[in-house]
């Protein structure tokens, strides 16, 4: 039997930017929080002197452990599924701040299109457009709508950015002035203005100075070190949780952090929620937490298992397209389109870079992009990046070269410092057999069944890649590479998880037939359950963390206004079926 | 070279690397009005600039390699097989020296001794299904037994073929087996032969350009061969650089504190 807890007002599962966002603003506002994060706690004196590539990138230091649980994943719905065991094939952040932590940085906004998918391409070309078999649907919540909880998540998190002449509106500028361009970066920018393109600075949570946030707290400047992504920050210069949300949630002396904490269940009765079924992993010891709201923040795969294992919401079914609970899972493989240029003549200094150093333009987003005579929907943010290289993950070599003995050898090591590659970041769509369900024959360490994925790659998607890698391809003959080599369409799922950004499961929007929450990620089915992060974009949208820290800020204000208003539905239910 | 030139190499060599990090500080905005701790800044000052000095009258004599004594392998056999395989996957050349030389062979060792080696991370629950994800790690042998049980058979298959042990054929021969285990040609107990070349293969490339403090890469020779620095604190003064810079190679040995 479980240890039953005292009540709180809110306990949150997951200390990423979905669940660090609101601990932090309902603490800020009185509410006592509880967040249990399943990994340890960590902050920034662990990273401090941590430039180890083979640790962090090869070893996946600061992600998940798969000998507790992991995902099974098929390529359809007539083939087995089998687990990903491995920490290459199956990867998300683990620790306080989870995957925040490790993330590159880029802090994109979603567009107009990401939201209102459905209504936008139904007025611009018509329902014919809309491929059969896509579950494309709005999210209930427009641009403009979302506008402020873009503009007060980018404060927090001090995002350094220019202004975007093709990018979706905004109301102030960003926090701080762009990051400085590298060598390869104004290659770019030069070759896509020449092609009548509009490049700016990716937008970066790296930051280009030292900034200090409305909640006091400081980041610093970031200093181009490379070890970036899949690392912990040396400098305290990416904004992550730990830098900011988490600090400010505990100052308020009303939040209180239990690691090592994993949750199982959320409890409910009569239809409420009333707590959080957890492990102390260091003990093997079983917890209730009870509260008034319960917030689930963790990746979409994780949010997704906890509403089967805790049978909230109905189900989805791949086969009659009803039910919620695991529709639109989508982003495990991006179509992309990209093109590799290798210079004979130029070396970069590659070994130099971060997280989210690069040049982008909006031209071709889905906001941008004329579809009325392409066979695919939707458009591309393209960006050249310089993450620097690390010498483990970084072996360029041209088609055709054996992957190991003397001719590998000689032509990584030439070739390491002049291989550059542009590419297209996409939508990736929900689509009516591709979905997440309870695994039926592999469990987890508590013989709870895993989380199964079935993902197939679709003709929109090999549309999509050849049409943009024909565009990265003429970018990188303008920036003078000598020899180009455009990606192929994906030809299938590669069965591995965590190196894309995943979404969907737990979908938004304001028909509780077709989504699973509305736009305060309030469960329609169970008012005082909220669910944040990825799993609520109905489908995935490229660079999604902006997104996710809107939606995080928004629904931190929904649920406050829950508890201080004494409950009930924050949005009233409408029921057109969009997806007939 | 006289003793004074020699002094005045050493600090000519020396003062990019003091002026580079004095503009470093300044551009970070750490010193100024900084809110770092003292664990961030501490290192800050005492290591990130450090190099090793290599002229010559500071050379120290050759140490011992203690740590290049086997930990996982327990048949000098299967060591053997292991160090011709990786250098054939990571050969000596002009560029420098290969796998061997590299000490990639004792990395391997050490990576298979601990908990990688174990998959203490990795689902290891069954039933083992076929799959047609050739990347797959689908068995509930540990790396440590892939290791062996392909090593092993490498062997075999060398005597069966060429009635000579692996380590004892000539190089294309080598090439030939190995080739055969990464198309799965050659058939293994419990594991699919592509899954041992895979792991090998990953492990020799890790092992030649990993930091020096898992054994392998000596010398930071990996990083030399691929002009890649290793480790700087960061680049803010030189990322807007379009030269190639070369930078001299540090480890964490200078850069940790």
């Amino acid at each position: 039997m479980a240890i039953k807890l005292d009540k709180v007002d809110v306990v949150v599962v997951g200390t990423g930017w979905s669940g660090g966002i609101p601990s932090a603003e309902l603490a800020k506002k009185g509410h006592k929080v509880v967040a249990l994060e399943r990994g340890k706690d960590h902050d920034h004196s662990d990273f401090v002197g941590s430039k180890d590539e083979l640790r962090y990138a090869s070893r996946y230091e600061i992600m998940t452990d798969n000998s507790i649980s992991t995902v099974t994943a098929r390529g359809s719905l007539d083939d087995e599924a089998f687990p990903l065991r491995t920490q290459r094939e199956n990867f998300e952040g683990n620790n306080v701040g989870g995957s925040s932590v490790h993330w590159s940085g880029v802090t994109q906004r979603g567009r107009k299109f990401d939201l209102q998918a459905r209504t936008i391409t139904v007025e611009k070309y018509g329902e014919g457009k809309i491929p059969k078999d896509m579950n494309l649907q709005d999210m209930g919540i427009s641009y403009d709508e979302l506008e402020p909880y873009f503009d007060q998540f980018e404060k927090t998190a001090g995002t350094s950015g220019e202004e975007d002449p093709k990018g979706p509106p905004r109301s102030d500028a960003y926090p701080t002035g762009p990051m400085r361009a590298s060598y390869p970066v104004k290659l770019f920018k030069e070759a896509a203005s020449n092609l009548g393109y509009h490049p700016i600075m990716v937008p970066s949570a790296n930051l280009s100075e030292q900034y200090e946030n409305p909640d006091g707290e400081t980041i610093n400047a970031c200093q181009y070190c490379s070890f970036c992504m899949m690392y912990g920050c040396d400098f305290g210069a990416k904004s992550d949780p730990v830098a900011t949300v988490i600090p400010t949630a505990k100052k308020t002396g009303n939040f209180e952090l239990r690691t090592n904490s994993y949750a199982r269940r959320v409890t409910h009765k009569n239809g409420k929620a009333t707590g959080v079924l957890y492990v102390d992993m260091r003990t093997g010891i079983e917890y209730e937490q009870p509260a008034d709201v319960v917030i689930l923040a963790g990746y979409p795969i994780t949010n997704t298992r906890m509403m089967l294992l805790s049978k909230i919401g109905k189900p989805y079914d791949p086969k009659t397209g009803e039910g919620v609970i695991g529709k639109n899972s989508a982003g495990l493989t991006s179509p992309g389109g990209s093109a590799t240029g290798f210079f004979e003549d130029k070396k970069f200094n590659l070994f130099m870079g971060s997280g989210a150093l690069g040049g982008t333009f909006s031209d071709l987003d889905s906001d941008n992009i004329d579809n009325s005579d392409l066979d695919f929907i939707g458009g591309g943010i393209c960006e050249i990046r310089q993450r620097g290289s690390g010498p483990i993950g970084s072996n360029p070599v041209p088609q055709g070269t054996p992957s190991w003995g003397k001719e590998y050898k000689e032509k990584s090591l030439y070739y390491n410092n002049r291989a550059l590659s542009v590419g297209f970041m996409s939508p990736s769509f929900g689509w009516k057999f591709n979905y997440m369900d309870l695994d039926p024959n592999y469990t987890d360490m508590f013989n709870d069944p895993l989380l199964r994925i079935t993902h197939s790659v679709t003709e929109q998607d090999q549309n999509y890649s050849e049409y943009f890698s024909d565009r990265a391809e003429e970018i990188m003959k303008e920036m003078g590479a000598d020899i180009i080599e455009k990606s192929s369409p994906p030809q299938g799922w590669s069965h591995t998880q965590g190196y894309g950004e995943t979404s969907g499961g737990v979908i938004m929007g304001d028909d509780p037939e077709i989504s699973a929450v509305n736009n305060y990620s309030q469960v329609w089915d169970m008012e005082n359950l909220f669910v944040i992060g990825a799993s609520a974009l109905t489908h995935k949208i490229p660079q999604q963390t902006g997104t996710i820290g809107a939606l995080a800020y928004r629904a931190a204000e929904g649920i406050d206004k829950y508890l201080s208003d004494g409950g009930g539905l924050l949005v009233e239910k409408k029921s057109e079926t969009q997806n007939a | 070279m006289s003793d004074d030139k020699k002094k005045d190499t050493k600090e000519q060599n020396n003062q990019p690397i003091q002026e580079s990090r004095r503009r470093f500080l300044k551009n970070s905005g750490l010193v100024a009005g900084g809110i770092v701790g003292g664990s961030l800044l501490g290192t800050f000052i005492d290591n990130p600039f450090k190099t090793v000095d290599v002229s010559s009258d500071n050379v120290e004599k050759p140490v011992k390699e203690f740590t290049e004594s086997r930990m996982f392998f327990t048949r000098y056999d299967d060591f053997e097989v292991l160090k011709a395989a990786v250098e054939r996957i990571y050969p000596e050349d002009d560029n420098g020296p290969g796998a061997i030389g590299l000490g990639v062979p004792y990395f391997i060792d050490k990576q298979l001794a601990g908990p990688y080696g174990s998959n203490k991370y990795d689902y290891m629950k069954g039933p083992v299904q076929e799959v047609k994800v050739a990347s797959s790690y689908q068995t509930l042998m540990t790396r440590g037994e892939v290791i062996i049980e392909g090593l092993r058979k490498l062997n075999d298959e060398a005597v069966k073929r060429h009635d000579a042990k692996f380590p004892d054929l000539e190089g294309e021969q080598q090439d030939e087996l190995l080739s055969a285990m990464e198309t799965g040609e050659i058939e293994l107990v419990g594991v699919k032969s592509p899954t041992f070349f895979n792991l090998l293969r990953q492990l020799t490339i890790e092992g030649a350009y990993a930091d020096p403090l898992y054994g392998g890469n000596k010398d930071m020779m990996g990083w030399k061969m691929k002009e890649h620095p290793g480790i700087r604190a960061g680049y803010s003064d030189l990322i807007e650089e379009e030269e190639f810079q070369i930078v001299e190679q540090i480890s964490l040995k200078d850069y940790q504190r």
